[in-house]
């Protein structure tokens, strides 16, 4: 459910007040999608329901908290390095092996926010398997509809291209307009974003090659991270891949999976090869 | 390692000199490109360079050219710092040979994220 006009107002007050930054109207998919991860720790059912909490019960630590999530930085293209590299130098290759057949491919980005993963993705692939003529499909998606309407845009501020993506790409794959950035047609098209509740049914989605989970699990209970696991092995095709955030592991959680070193990152691998 | 930062506004020397000081680097500073490539000559030579664009004397886009038209100095990474931001500018110093290119205003995280898709990210710094 979108963001309440007076959460917004209530959350805009609280940041200006405790940080001067001043959040203006329009900005409620940020305030949105930077809170998605607090409310779910707090069992809240959406974003509006755990400002309210917040505001009709103070509570000095969850301010706390509500500042430093808005006044964090910008999401990083490429954010962390690493994984994308260990998808674009091993993963992909070994992929265009394996599926030489079909020459088609499939990614989930799962928590896919303002979209610089999945647009991250769908450049790499534009680089490469595209290139060389082989379908490709990045379903992007995410539990806010604001954050989807920014991502689905493609359009970046300075201070957002600044972030992480190497100026080559920047002037091959993105038009200016204006004072922003647009991201080219022939990457848009790539990529499909959708609304997607993490515990809900992913039967809509399709089998992928590999999925990017990251930085999500941390934010849920034990019991939702392994029904979230489980049904994430049962839409990877045999053989698929998933990313998950450094922090995060399936150990423990579901076993059903192996972790394959690649470069300095881990991927997990359905045990067996999967299905 | 080694930063020679180039720009003509010394408040902005210092914002960038300090944030590669914080993250282990040790600086040297240039207000135009000839005075870079002064700098250059004297030795030894820099890791990296951060070029502004638009300065007296010389411009960054001609110090990136004369920089790349000598072989002694092709070990030098450079970026451009700069609030040109138009697409073919970033397009003209690239082919020029810079190596990356970061837009004012910038926050020092972005400045991070930009040494480290060089390589040029000392050990132990950052996240």
């Amino acid at each position: 459910m979108a963001l309440t006009p007076a959460a917004f107002e209530w959350v805009c007050t609280l940041v200006r007040r405790e940080s001067a930054i001043v959040l203006e109207r329009g900005k409620e998919y940020l305030v949105e999608s930077r809170l998605v991860p607090l409310a779910r720790a707090a069992g809240a059912a959406d974003v509006s329901a755990y400002v309210d909490g917040v505001r009709l019960r103070p509570d000095r630590r969850a301010q706390t908290a509500i500042v430093e999530a808005l006044t964090t930085n910008e999401t990083s293209w490429y954010r962390d390095g690493a994984p994308f590299q260990a998808f674009a130098t091993s993963v992909v290759p070994a992929l265009k092996q394996a599926r030489a057949s079909t020459r088609s491919l499939r990614i989930w980005s799962a928590a896919c926010s303002t979209g610089q993963e999945p647009y991250s993705l769908a450049i790499s692939l534009a680089d490469s398997v595209v290139a060389e003529g082989w379908r490709a499909e990045i379903v992007a998606t995410d539990l806010s509809t604001e954050v989807l309407e920014k991502a689905k845009a493609g359009r970046y501020s300075q201070l957002e291209v600044n972030r992480g993506l190497p100026a080559p790409l920047l002037v091959r794959h993105f038009t200016r307009v204006g004072t922003q950035w647009q991201v080219n047609d022939d990457i848009r098209r790539l990529v499909r974003f959708s609304q997607l509740n993490l515990t809900s049914p992913y039967t809509l989605l399709g089998q992928f090659d590999v999925v990017f989970l990251r930085n999500v699990l941390i934010y849920f209970d034990l019991q939702t991270k392994r029904d979230i696991l489980t049904r994430v092995r049962r839409v990877l095709k045999p053989g698929g891949y998933l990313f998950l955030g450094g922090a995060e592991t399936t150990l423990g959680v579901d076993d059903n999976w192996d972790r394959e070193p690649v470069g300095r990152v881990s991927v997990h691998r359905p045990k067996n090869g999967g299905q | 390692m080694k930063a020679l930062v180039v720009d003509d506004s010394r408040a902005m020397r210092k914002i960038i000199a300090g944030a590669l000081r914080k993250l282990g680097y040790e600086t040297v500073e240039a207000a135009d490109g000839a005075e870079a490539l002064a700098v250059l000559q004297a030795g030894p030579l820099p890791d990296l360079a951060t070029v502004d664009w638009n300065m007296p004397v010389m411009d960054g886009l001609t110090f990136v050219t004369q920089v790349r038209a000598n072989r002694e100095y092709r070990a030098l990474t450079i970026m451009m710092v700069t609030t040109e931001a138009e697409h073919g500018q970033i397009v003209r110093a690239l082919a020029a040979g810079a190596h990356e290119y970061l837009i004012k205003p910038f926050t020092v995280d972005a400045l991070e994220e930009k040494l480290g898709l060089l390589g040029l990210l000392p050990e132990g710094a950052g996240a």
